[in-house]
C-alpha cells in the first residue's frame, strides 16, 4: 500500500446539501449533493497546509463510478456503496431518503467508499477515479466515452454460465457459498438488531413517564416530596439517554451493512470466473466437435450418429471437392479455435490468480474490520451500562431519602 | 408514636390497659410480635357444583386468648371476603387492608392458572399480616375465628349475625348510602385528607399503569434479545479468524438476556404488587372518608331536626350526646389510622422504589461485567497479534 492514493491525498465528503434541478425527462426533482474535499498530504512541513480542492457530486455519479470500476476490474472485490434506500429501519428512524439522519449516515458511507477505493493498491491508480475527485465538469461524459458499458456482461449470460459451468475452480465455488451465508446471516442480524433497538427504545422512553407523575405526586407529600421530585428528574435523564446510545449503534449497523454489500461484490467476482470458465468450456467443446467433424470428413466414417451424416446419406454423398473445401474451412477454424482457447486459458488463469490475490487481501481486511466492529459494539454496551449505573445510583439515593 | 395517638377507639371494643400496651409494641417493634401468619399451599377442589381453590393458613402465636399456640386451617377466597366485610362492619372508620380482586379485568381465560393463583396467594398473605400488624384489628374476634376455626365451625359462625352489609361490595355501599351529609360541618383535617386522597388516587393509578407498561416493554425486549445472541453463533460457523469474537459476543448477549429476565422478575415480584395494593388502598380510603362523613351526617341531621323542635330538647339531647360520641370516636380512630397508614405508605414506597433501583443497578452491573470481560479477552488477542507482527 506504499503508493496508494490514500497516503498522498486527504479525502473527505464534508457536506451534504439539498438541491433541486431538472432530470432527464425535464421534470423537477429534489436530490442531495455531496461535497468532496481533497487536499494533498504534505509529509514534510508541519505548519503548512496545502489548499483544499472541492467539488459537488450526487449519488448517481458515485454509482456511475462504481459501475465503471466493477466492469473495468472484474477480478477486484470492488468496495460497495452505502445503501440507496434506508433499509432495516426501526420505528424511530425514518425510511425517507431526505431525512437528515439518513443523509448524514450516507455522507459518512460515501466518504468511506472513497477512502476504500483510494487505499486499494490497484483501484487507486485508476485515472477515472482521480478525475472523479478532482475534475468538476465533464466527468460523466468522459466515463461514458470509455464505452465501458459495452464490456459489461449481460445478467442473462452470467446466469446461464452459473447453471451450466462444469468445472469451476473449487475455491470460487466455496467463496460463493460463503458470500451467500455472509449475506444471509448479516441481514438476519441487522433485522433483529433493529427490532432489539426498537424495544430498547420503548423500555427507556416509558421510564420518562415517571418524571411527571412523581412531580405531581410530590406536590401533595411533605416528607416524600423532595425524594420523589429528584428521582423523577433522574428518570427523565434515563429516558433521554437512549437517543444518543442508539444513534451510536447506527454507525455499528452501518459497518455491518458495508460487509453485507461486500458479499455482493464477492459474488460478482465469482460470477465473472464462472462466466470465463464457461466460455472456456464452450470454446473447448466447440473445438473438439470441429476436430471430430474434420476427422469424419477426412476418413469418411461417421463415428457418431448425426443428422448431417443422415442427410448426406439420404441426399447422396458430397463430391470429393466439396469435402476438401469443407475440411480446409474446418482446419482454419480449428487453428483459430486453438489459438483462442490458448489465450482464453491464459486469461482464465491470470484472472484466477489476480482475483484470488485480491480476495486474500479482502479477507484480511474483512477480519480486521469486523473484529474491530465487534469490539466497538462491546465498548458501546459498556458505555450504556455505565450510564445506567450512574442514573440508577442517583435514583436510588433519591428514593432512599423519601 | 405516643400512646395518645395509638388510641384507636372503636365503639364495639373495650379498651383495656393490656391491649393498649400490645398496640404500642406492634407499631414499632416487629420482633416483639406474638402472632405469625402464613398463607400457602393452594389446592384446587372440584365438586359437582363448582371448582375452587383453598389456601392453607398457618398461625403461630403466644397470645393468651388463643387456646393453642399453633393452628392450621384451609380457607377459600370467599372466607377472606367475609372477614373483610366483618372488619369493615366493626370498624367503619378504620383502614381495612385491601384484598386481591375477585375477578381479573383483562379477561384471563383460565381463572386458575398458576401465575394468578400465586399472585393471589401472596396478596392474601399480605392481607392477613397487615391485619395482624394493626393495633386494633389484630384483636378482632372474627379475625381470631378466621385463623382458628375448622371449616364447619367457620360456616356456622358465618351464618350468625348481620351479614347483609358484608355481602355488599364496598363501593356499592358507598353509592347506596342516602345520607350524603357530613360535608358541611366536616373538620378541616378531613377535607384535607379527601383532597389528598383524590390526588393520591389519581397518581397511584397512573403509576400502576406506567409500571405495567415498563414490564411489558421489558418483556418485549427480552423476547427479541433471545433471538439476537444465537445469530452471532450461527455466523461464527462460517468464519475462522473472527469465530471466537463472534461467539464471545453471542455469549455476552445471552448473559444480558438472562439478566433482563431477572430484572423483569424483580419488577413483577415487588413493584407491581405494591402499586396494585395501593391502588386498592386509595379506593378503601375514599370509602372510609365517606363513611366518616355519613356518621357525621347522622349527627348533623339530628341536630338540624332538633333545632326545629324546641320543646323536646331533653329527649333528643341524650340521643345527640350518643351521636356526638360516635362522631368523636370515628374521627379519632380515623385520624390515628390515617397517620399510621401514611407512615406505612411512605415506608413501603421508599423500600419498593429503592428495590427497583437496586434491581436495575444489579442488571447493569451484571451486563457491564460481561462486556468488560469480553473486551479484555479481545484486546489481549490484539496485543498478541501486534507483537507477532512486529517480530521479523
Amino acid at each position: 500500500m506504499e503508493d496508494c492514493l490514500a497516503k498522498k491525498m486527504e479525502i473527505t465528503v464534508s457536506e451534504a446539501e439539498k438541491r433541486t434541478g431538472r432530470n432527464a425527462m425535464n421534470m423537477q426533482e429534489t436530490y442531495t449533493a455531496y461535497l468532496i474535499e481533497t487536499r494533498a498530504v504534505e509529509s514534510q512541513s508541519e505548519g503548512q497546509c496545502a489548499p483544499v480542492d472541492s467539488l459537488w457530486r450526487r449519488y448517481s455519479e458515485f454509482e456511475l463510478l462504481r459501475n465503471y470500476l466493477s466492469v473495468t476490474y472484474p477480478h477486484i472485490v470492488v468496495p460497495p456503496l452505502p445503501e440507496k434506500r434506508a433499509d432495516f429501519v426501526w420505528h424511530k428512524l425514518s425510511a425517507d431518503n431526505m431525512d437528515p439522519d439518513f443523509v448524514e449516515r450516507r455522507r459518512i458511507g460515501l466518504e468511506n467508499f472513497l477512502l476504500r477505493v483510494a487505499s486499494h493498491p490497484i483501484l487507486c491508480q485508476e485515472k477515472i477515479f482521480y478525475s472523479f475527485l478532482t475534475q468538476e465538469g465533464g466527468w460523466k461524459e468522459m466515463v461514458n466515452e470509455t464505452g465501458f458499458q459495452l464490456k459489461a456482461d449481460s445478467r442473462l449470460k452470467a446466469l446461464n454460465a452459473t447453471f451450466r459451468v462444469k468445472n469451476p475452480d473449487k475455491r470460487f465455488t466455496e467463496l460463493k457459498h460463503y458470500s451467500d451465508e455472509l449475506q444471509s446471516v448479516i441481514s438476519h442480524l441487522l433485522r433483529v438488531r433493529a427490532r432489539v433497538a426498537d424495544r430498547l427504545y420503548g423500555v427507556y422512553k416509558v421510564h420518562g413517564n415517571y418524571g411527571r407523575v412523581f412531580s405531581e405526586w410530590s406536590a401533595i407529600e411533605k416528607e416524600m416530596g423532595d425524594g420523589l421530585q429528584s428521582a423523577g428528574h433522574h428518570m427523565d435523564v434515563y429516558a433521554a439517554s437512549i437517543d444518543d446510545i442508539l444513534e451510536e449503534e447506527e454507525h455499528y449497523a452501518d459497518q455491518l451493512k458495508e460487509y453485507l454489500f461486500y458479499a455482493e461484490a464477492l459474488r460478482a467476482v465469482c460470477r465473472k470466473h464462472e462466466l470465463m470458465q464457461y466460455d472456456l468450456e464452450m470454446a473447448a467443446q466447440d473445438l473438439t466437435s470441429k476436430k471430430q467433424q474434420c476427422e469424419e470428413l477426412a476418413t469418411g466414417t461417421v463415428r457418431t450418429f448425426s443428422l448431417k451424416g443422415m442427410t448426406s446419406k439420404l441426399f447422396g454423398q458430397e463430391t470429393p471437392e466439396q469435402r476438401e473445401a469443407k475440411i480446409k474451412v474446418l482446419e482454419e477454424q480449428i487453428q483459430e479455435g486453438e489459438e483462442q482457447l490458448k489465450s482464453k486459458n491464459l486469461e482464465g488463469r491470470d484472472f484466477v490468480k489476480s482475483a484470488w490475490a485480491d480476495i486474500e487481501r479482502f479477507k484480511e481486511q474483512k477480519n480486521h474490520d469486523l473484529k474491530e466492529a465487534l469490539i466497538s459494539y462491546a465498548v458501546m454496551q459498556i458505555s450504556m451500562c455505565k450510564k445506567g449505573i450512574q442514573v440508577w445510583t442517583n435514583a436510588k439515593e433519591c428514593f432512599s431519602k423519601m | 408514636t405516643s400512646l395518645g395517638e395509638v388510641n384507636s377507639f372503636s365503639p364495639s371494643m373495650p379498651i383495656s390497659p393490656s391491649s393498649m400496651i400490645n398496640q404500642y409494641k406492634f407499631e414499632d417493634e416487629p420482633e416483639l410480635r406474638d402472632l405469625f401468619i402464613t398463607v400457602d399451599d393452594p389446592e384446587s377442589h372440584i365438586t359437582a357444583i363448582e371448582t375452587f381453590i383453598t389456601y392453607r393458613v398457618v398461625t403461630k402465636t403466644s397470645r393468651g386468648e388463643f387456646d393453642s399456640s399453633e393452628y392450621e386451617v384451609r380457607r377459600r377466597y370467599q372466607d377472606f371476603l367475609w372477614l373483610k366485610g366483618k372488619l369493615e362492619e366493626a370498624h367503619p372508620t378504620l383502614i381495612i387492608p385491601p384484598l386481591p380482586e375477585k375477578f381479573i379485568m383483562k379477561g384471563m381465560v383460565e381463572r386458575f392458572n398458576d401465575e394468578f393463583i400465586e399472585t393471589r396467594r401472596k396478596a392474601l398473605h399480605k392481607f392477613l399480616n397487615r391485619i395482624a400488624d394493626h393495633p386494633t384489628l389484630t384483636f378482632n374476634e372474627d379475625f381470631k375465628i378466621f385463623l382458628t376455626a375448622q371449616a364447619w365451625e367457620l360456616s356456622s359462625h358465618k351464618k350468625q349475625g348481620p351479614g347483609l352489609l358484608s355481602r355488599m361490595g364496598q363501593t356499592v355501599r358507598a353509592v347506596a348510602s342516602s345520607v350524603r351529609g357530613g360535608v358541611k360541618n366536616r373538620p378541616e383535617m378531613f377535607t384535607e385528607m379527601n383532597d389528598y386522597m383524590e390526588t393520591f388516587s389519581q397518581k397511584i393509578n397512573v403509576l400502576d399503569k406506567i409500571a405495567h407498561r415498563i414490564y411489558k416493554e421489558e418483556r418485549e425486549y427480552f423476547n427479541e434479545m433471545k433471538e439476537y445472541g444465537p445469530i452471532h453463533t450461527l455466523w461464527s460457523a462460517s468464519e475462522e479468524d473472527i469465530a471466537d469474537s463472534l461467539k464471545g459476543v453471542a455469549s455476552c448477549i445471552d448473559k444480558c438476556c438472562k439478566a433482563t429476565e431477572k430484572r423483569m422478575a424483580g419488577l413483577s415480584e415487588n413493584l407491581l404488587p405494591i402499586l396494585h395494593e395501593y391502588v386498592l388502598y386509595s379506593e378503601i380510603l375514599m370509602g372510609v372518608l365517606k363513611r366518616r362523613d355519613q356518621i357525621q351526617g347522622e349527627l348533623d341531621s339530628k341536630v338540624d331536626a332538633l333545632a326545629n323542635k324546641k320543646t323536646e330538647k331533653d329527649l333528643f339531647s341524650e340521643e345527640i350526646g350518643k351521636l356526638e360520641d360516635k362522631v368523636e370516636c370515628a374521627n379519632n380512630a380515623l385520624k390515628a389510622d390515617w397517620d399510621r397508614w401514611k407512615q406505612n405508605m411512605q415506608c413501603d414506597m421508599r423500600s419498593t422504589f429503592t428495590n427497583v433501583a437496586e434491581n436495575n443497578l444489579r442488571y447493569y452491573e451484571e451486563c457491564l461485567a460481561t462486556w468488560e470481560s469480553f473486551l479484555a479477552s479481545q484486546t489481549v488477542d490484539l496485543h498478541v497479534e501486534e507483537d507477532s507482527e512486529d517480530r521479523p
